[in-house]
């Protein structure tokens, strides 16, 4: 497995918002995370990252155990997050969110990566020099993965990627989700958009206040009564 | 280099290296209310180590930079949990701090200050200003000088890309510590002399308005706002005295002119509302160079 996450517990003072979640992904695979709001999805996702500190558990990624390692070091090892809302550099020019993404890296072959995006985007080539805030929002959540990519990751994390697009960015970002995997990449996805979500996934986690109470193939997840009462709240 | 203009263009000078060293932590999203403290800790080395040892120019410069540095750096670790509001009454509480504390050495002159025998001239001043704003222009163009604007715009973020966001904040805070020892050490030799009441909070308040509204997005920011406030009180000076309702025909010792800063405080609150991004924006600078490509295509055309 790519990336073994066992028993995690994340507390924010008294509040545990993730207790005792396992959850792993292997090489090239897609696992998706669902659960309501407050399920513990972000949290989750952050400690993974080590933005917050896990209180027990064990985060283990590329055979290495990263439980106490800083952000730095594991986006260096290919671990990258794209966190929710499009979190650009709104008075960066599109160029310099790309070079941002790769900030860890020191070797060469950066320009000729840069240029493949802007030819999957021309959209973001055609601003290059412009500050990101002209972008759209779904301009902006491209803009947000590509500099994600900079980072040669061999797992990305992305943080609820369809919110707020309209529904052809949404289409397109579940086909950049597939086509990134199918070259290689790994994926941990949270997603609000669940039926896009199962079927993009091979496996899912749901969760429910902070404890995984559903794991498996995405085909019986998404045939699980309990996924639409997690939604629901009824039991 | 004498006289009132003379005078006036090292003060402005000074001004602009100060900017410089407020815009630095400023650019990582740290406002700093003590940048006069900083300077006053390199202009009290320089002073000292000239006044005591007889030290020269070029090592005091050096002794100065060093220890306006440090200060920076153990102040910056000490200020590093805290954020907006209270990192700014932190920095200020600091500058305070230190004021009273030189004011209670009587081996740096107390409260009458401490005569300076080393001197440079008002061209080193005008050199070193150069220099500063050549250095900013350089480091901002550095992988360090992106990871301090991204940090500007989004810390959060820029932790998710791998920047060591303590590391980039500790090292512009101390950068700008650095610097502002450096201008302390060029006033106390220009002037032969330095006293805590030119390093207090007002200076402070000054420093951080040249660069908030010269503007914080472009490094030309702070040398415009160093320019605008400088600039514009000594203006007000010169016209005021001509207008009847501030003493003109008066003798010159009548001639009111304190009004000139009640007016430089309304155009201060003016800029704030109406242009709190200030003076100079990216934007605004790109429709610069746009206007001068234009005009140079004009003249090619022709």
């Amino acid at each position: 497995m790519l990336l073994e996450v066992k028993d995690l517990d994340v507390r924010y003072d008294r509040l545990r918002a993730v207790k005792g979640v396992d959850i792993s992904v292997g090489e090239q695979e897609i696992v998706t995370v669902l659960g309501a709001n407050g399920a513990g999805k972000t949290t989750l996702l952050r400690a993974i990252q080590g933005v917050v500190r896990a209180a027990r558990g064990s985060v283990r990624f590329a055979g290495e155990d990263v439980t106490t390692a800083d952000v730095p070091s594991r986006v260096r090892k290919g671990l990258v997050l794209v966190p929710e809302g499009r979190q650009i550099f709104v008075s960066l020019t599109v160029h310099d969110n790309l070079l941002m993404g790769a900030y860890t890296r020191r070797d060469a072959g950066l320009a000729a990566e840069i240029d493949a995006i802007y030819d999957r985007f021309p959209n973001l080539g055609q601003r290059r020099d412009m500050p990101a805030s002209v972008l759209s929002g779904g301009e902006q959540q491209m803009l947000a993965i590509s500099r994600a990519l900079l980072s040669k990751p061999k797992l990305m994390m992305l943080d609820e990627p369809s919110l707020g697009l309209s529904p052809l960015y949404v289409q397109r970002m579940f086909d950049l989700i597939g086509a990134l995997n199918r070259d290689g990449l790994s994926i941990l996805l949270v997603e609000q958009n669940t039926s896009m979500a199962l079927a993009t996934a091979a496996r899912a986690t749901l969760l429910e206040l902070g404890t995984a109470v559903l794991a498996g193939p995405s085909g019986e997840v998404a045939a699980s009564e309990r996924l639409t009462s997690a939604y629901l709240g009824a039991r | 280099m004498s006289g009132y203009t003379g005078g006036l263009l090292v003060i402005l000078c000074l001004n602009i290296v100060m900017a410089y060293a407020v815009f630095l932590p400023v650019a990582t999203g740290q406002l700093n209310l003590g940048g006069a403290a900083f300077q006053a800790v390199g202009a009290y080395t320089a002073g000292y180590l000239s006044a005591t040892y007889d030290l020269p120019v070029v090592p005091s410069l050096l002794a100065s930079m060093a220890t306006g540095a440090v200060f920076a750096f153990l102040f910056s670790l000490l200020i590093m949990r805290t954020k907006s509001v209270y990192l700014v009454l932190a920095t200020f509480a600091f500058g305070q701090f230190l004021t009273g504390v030189i004011i209670n050495v009587d081996a740096l002159g107390g409260s009458m200050g401490l005569s300076v025998p080393a001197h440079v001239e008002g061209w080193t001043v005008i050199l070193f200003a150069g220099l500063a704003m050549l250095l900013t222009l350089i480091l901002m163009q550095t992988r360090f000088g992106l990871a301090m604007r991204a940090i500007h715009d989004d810390d959060a973020v820029s932790e998710l890309m791998g920047i060591g966001v303590r590391g980039v904040r500790i090292g512009a805070f101390t950068l700008g510590g650095a610097l502002a020892g450096v201008a302390g050490c060029l006033y106390a030799f220009y002037f032969n002399f330095c006293d805590v009441q030119s390093f207090d909070a007002s200076s402070s308040f000054y420093l951080l308005l040249f660069v908030l509204l010269g503007g914080t997005q472009t490094i030309w920011g702070p040398v415009i706002g160093a320019v605008f406030f400088t600039l514009v009180p000594e203006v007000f000076r010169n016209v005021l005295a001509y207008l009847p309702a501030f003493g003109h025909g008066a003798t010159s010792g009548q001639v009111d002119t304190s009004w000139r800063f009640i007016l430089l405080g309304m155009i201060t609150i003016a800029m704030m509302v109406y242009r709190p991004e200030g003076i100079l924006t990216r934007i605004g600078l790109g429709a610069i160079w746009h206007g001068v490509g234009l005009a140079r295509r004009g003249r090619q055309g022709t």
